[in-house]
């Protein structure tokens, strides 16, 4: 039984991560990343060109990735995406506008990846050794990997909740239009939490290239989980997203031990309904009008 | 009446001249072969095609070109290449297909990659004339399909073959007193898996193997440790996965780390690609797989070091479809030679009754399937080796049990 929850764990944690980018750049920034995954595996081609080529360790590689994706999101944000929200005549505008812009930023960052590194599937060793944790075996890298959502998360929590900067953001994700009544720079605000968005899912990628094989055309798959995750936690909820992570990784664990790992899909799709059955606007979301 | 009969002239020598310039076409063309191919260099199918197919695809075009060409007759003459993206997707392969017949009127086709496009360009292939070498197609169907498609031929076999040449291993490992006869398996809930697993059962039961454990996993399933740590509480002699990539390498990865080390450890599809030695190294040892080749053989060594040189970053062929690929340009190449002209149905035709000189030895199509094929590797010493049928010319004897996983 700890084992079961012990993999629920750190796939639920890996879902969680892999979805906080995505909950920023959605609920906040409201722009909804089309591109998502295919950032996340071009920090994963990154992890894997300095690990093989330079023999820089991934942790090294996160603080040389996440600040170039950060900068990079943000660039993208005010080149590409500013010109949407200025035209965009309101919320609902904006993340039609920002679905089909992402959608094609996904064949551009696909078809660079697949000119670089090709379609080969790609791996690496890294902290690929079993270690003992609360009496069970399991992989260090999946390990070191939650231990870092779980760092993220709380770090990002703290920002959000105890900063000005922070406060700031929480109040564009309820209303941006109050939010400038009160002297907050929205649009700044905006490209700021879709960079920290951009820069979160390079962590992702980061990190999950040590445990997961990826090819340049595996990004869909994560921007479909995330925005499963992101979806039931409630949009924008960082909390939300870490207990609809869990609750997912978890239950897959659980049925594939228990039940039968043919069943693992199904048991996320009817989680799924569910948390929308009961409650539309996800785990932790609030209705809107 | 003078003006009808002009014009009637006029037709007449237009269409006298276009005769002419045809019958002169005819006669002079053939400066070149147009060869052409529509493959997945996009979405799900990507990862295979770019291990297994496009490097011998291209490899292939380079060296027939550098050596002058296909030799027509008493001339040489280069290939041409036509090649579009079909995007993993069904119907984008038959509309480019069919752009590549009726636009471009290429005068031979490279087939997808994967089962599922080779069957859904088939019909296509079947209805134009152009032969169809399904170099990376497994299913039960071929012998049927290659009736009914008689252009068709299935080079990498059925998966009820497969299913039994791995039963049979394993009948005789057991007899040996080499393994018991507990029996682990789990297979991918996909096309190759399903098939798989479904002709493994019978068999394995047939044969009086006890299978503990038999259980599927969704496709792009993140997290297979619930399933090696159920297997290992179970401790069975032998563990058999019809897995894709991905899932091949994670299963891997995750019994190395859980411990579970069954006397045979067998794994599917990416067992014998350069990735998984790559990523693996000294623990690759004893790991048996699907496919395989005689890794001793001079032919095998010596395309290995061309595909090597050719493919970008030096990357090594995969140790199954990868060489019936390449095997199956030769045997295109040698029969559009001995027909001597661009005639597709004289191709076809020498295809089904040929003797080809290939990089995997002579071969010789009965009903358009080959009649001997690797079904069992396993890595020994840094080389995947061919060691199920044994029957099979350069079939090494199985490392029986499995070594212990090391540190990496």
């Amino acid at each position: 039984m700890t084992n079961a929850i012990l993999t629920g764990l750190m796939l639920g944690g890996m879902y969680a991560l892999i979805a906080m980018g995505l909950t920023l750049q959605y609920g906040v920034a409201r722009i909804m990343n089309l591109s998502y995954g295919e950032f996340l595996i071009a920090a994963a081609f990154a992890s894997h060109w300095l690990f093989t080529g330079w023999a820089v360790s991934p942790f090294v590689g996160l603080a040389l990735v996440v600040p170039l994706a950060f900068a990079l999101n943000f660039a993208i944000y005010k080149l590409l995406l500013t010109p949407l929200v200025r035209r965009a005549p309101n919320r609902d505008a904006l993340e039609v506008d920002s679905i089909l812009a992402t959608f094609g930023l996904t064949f551009v960052i696909q078809g660079s990846m697949l000119a670089l590194f090709g379609g080969a599937y790609y791996s690496y060793s890294f902290l690929a050794f079993p270690v003992q944790f609360l009496g069970e075996t399991v992989a260090a890298n999946r390990l070191t990997a939650l231990g870092i959502t779980i760092l993220l998360g709380l770090a990002l929590y703290a920002a959000l909740t105890r900063t000005r900067a922070g406060t700031a953001v929480r109040a564009v994700a309820v209303d941006p239009f109050a939010a400038q009544l009160v002297a907050i720079n929205v649009p700044q605000a905006s490209a700021l939490t879709f960079a920290l968005g951009g820069a979160l899912v390079a962590a992702a990628g980061v990190l999950v290239s040590t445990f997961l094989t990826f090819s340049a055309s595996s990004g869909v798959v994560f921007t479909m989980k995330a925005l499963i995750v992101v979806v039931m936690g409630g949009v924008g909820n960082m909390l939300g997203c870490l207990v609809a992570g869990l609750a997912l990784g978890l239950s897959e664990a659980l049925v594939a031990s228990y039940v039968d790992p043919g069943l693992t899909l199904a048991v996320n799709f009817a989680l799924f309904l569910a948390v929308l059955l009961v409650k539309p606007a996800g785990l932790f979301g609030r209705a809107t009008r | 009446m003078t003006t009808s009969l002009t014009r009637r002239a006029a037709l007449l020598a237009a269409a006298t001249c276009a005769a002419t310039i045809g019958l002169t076409a005819i006669a002079e063309a053939q400066t070149s072969i147009k060869i052409g191919y529509a493959i997945s260099r996009t979405g799900p199918n990507t990862g295979g095609a770019a291990v297994t197919t496009i490097p011998n695809y291209e490899l292939w075009v380079k060296e027939v070109n550098a050596a002058g060409g296909i030799k027509l007759g008493d001339k040489r003459v280069p290939i041409e290449v036509v090649q579009y993206d079909d995007r993993s997707n069904a119907e984008e392969a038959v509309r480019a297909l069919e752009r590549l017949i009726n636009q471009d009127k290429v005068d031979f086709i490279l087939p997808p990659w994967g089962t599922g496009l080779n069957l859904a360009v088939g019909p296509t292939l079947n209805r134009e004339g152009y032969p169809h070498l399904a170099a990376t197609a497994v299913t039960d169907r071929a012998p049927e399909l290659a009736k009914r498609w008689p252009n068709s031929f299935w080079l990498l076999g059925t998966s009820a073959d497969a299913a039994k040449s791995l039963v049979e291993l394993l009948n005789k490992l057991r007899d040996e007193k080499k393994i018991g006869d507990t029996v682990a398996m789990v297979s991918i809930a996909d096309g190759f898996g399903i098939d798989l697993s479904g002709a493994a059962r019978p068999a394995l039961t047939n044969a009086k193997f006890k299978l503990a454990y038999d259980k599927t996993y969704p496709i792009g399933t993140q997290d297979l440790a619930p399933i090696v740590n159920e297997i290992k509480a179970l401790n069975p002699d032998v563990f058999i996965a019809f897995s894709y990539p991905p899932d091949t390498l994670a299963l891997t990865e995750q019994s190395r780390i859980a411990g579970l080390n069954p006397k045979v450890f067998y794994t599917g599809v990416g067992t014998a690609f350069p990735l998984y030695k790559q990523k693996f190294g000294k623990n690759t040892e004893g790991v048996m797989g699907i496919g395989g080749w005689s890794g001793d053989s001079p032919a095998i060594k010596d395309y290995l070091a061309r595909h090597k040189a050719s493919a970008a970053n030096g990357a090594e062929p995969d140790r199954w479809a990868s060489a019936v690929t390449y095997a199956s340009l030769q045997m295109l190449q040698q029969a559009i030679e001995r027909v001597g002209k661009v005639d597709r149905a004289a191709v076809i035709k020498d295809l089904q009754t040929g003797m080809f000189d290939t990089v995997i030895g002579k071969v010789k199509l009965e009903n358009n399937m080959p009649t001997r094929y690797w079904w069992v590797g396993q890595w020994q010493d840094g080389e995947f080796y061919g060691i199920a049928p044994a029957g099979n010319e350069g079939a090494r004897k199985a490392i029986v049990p499995k070594p212990a996983w090391v540190a990496p």
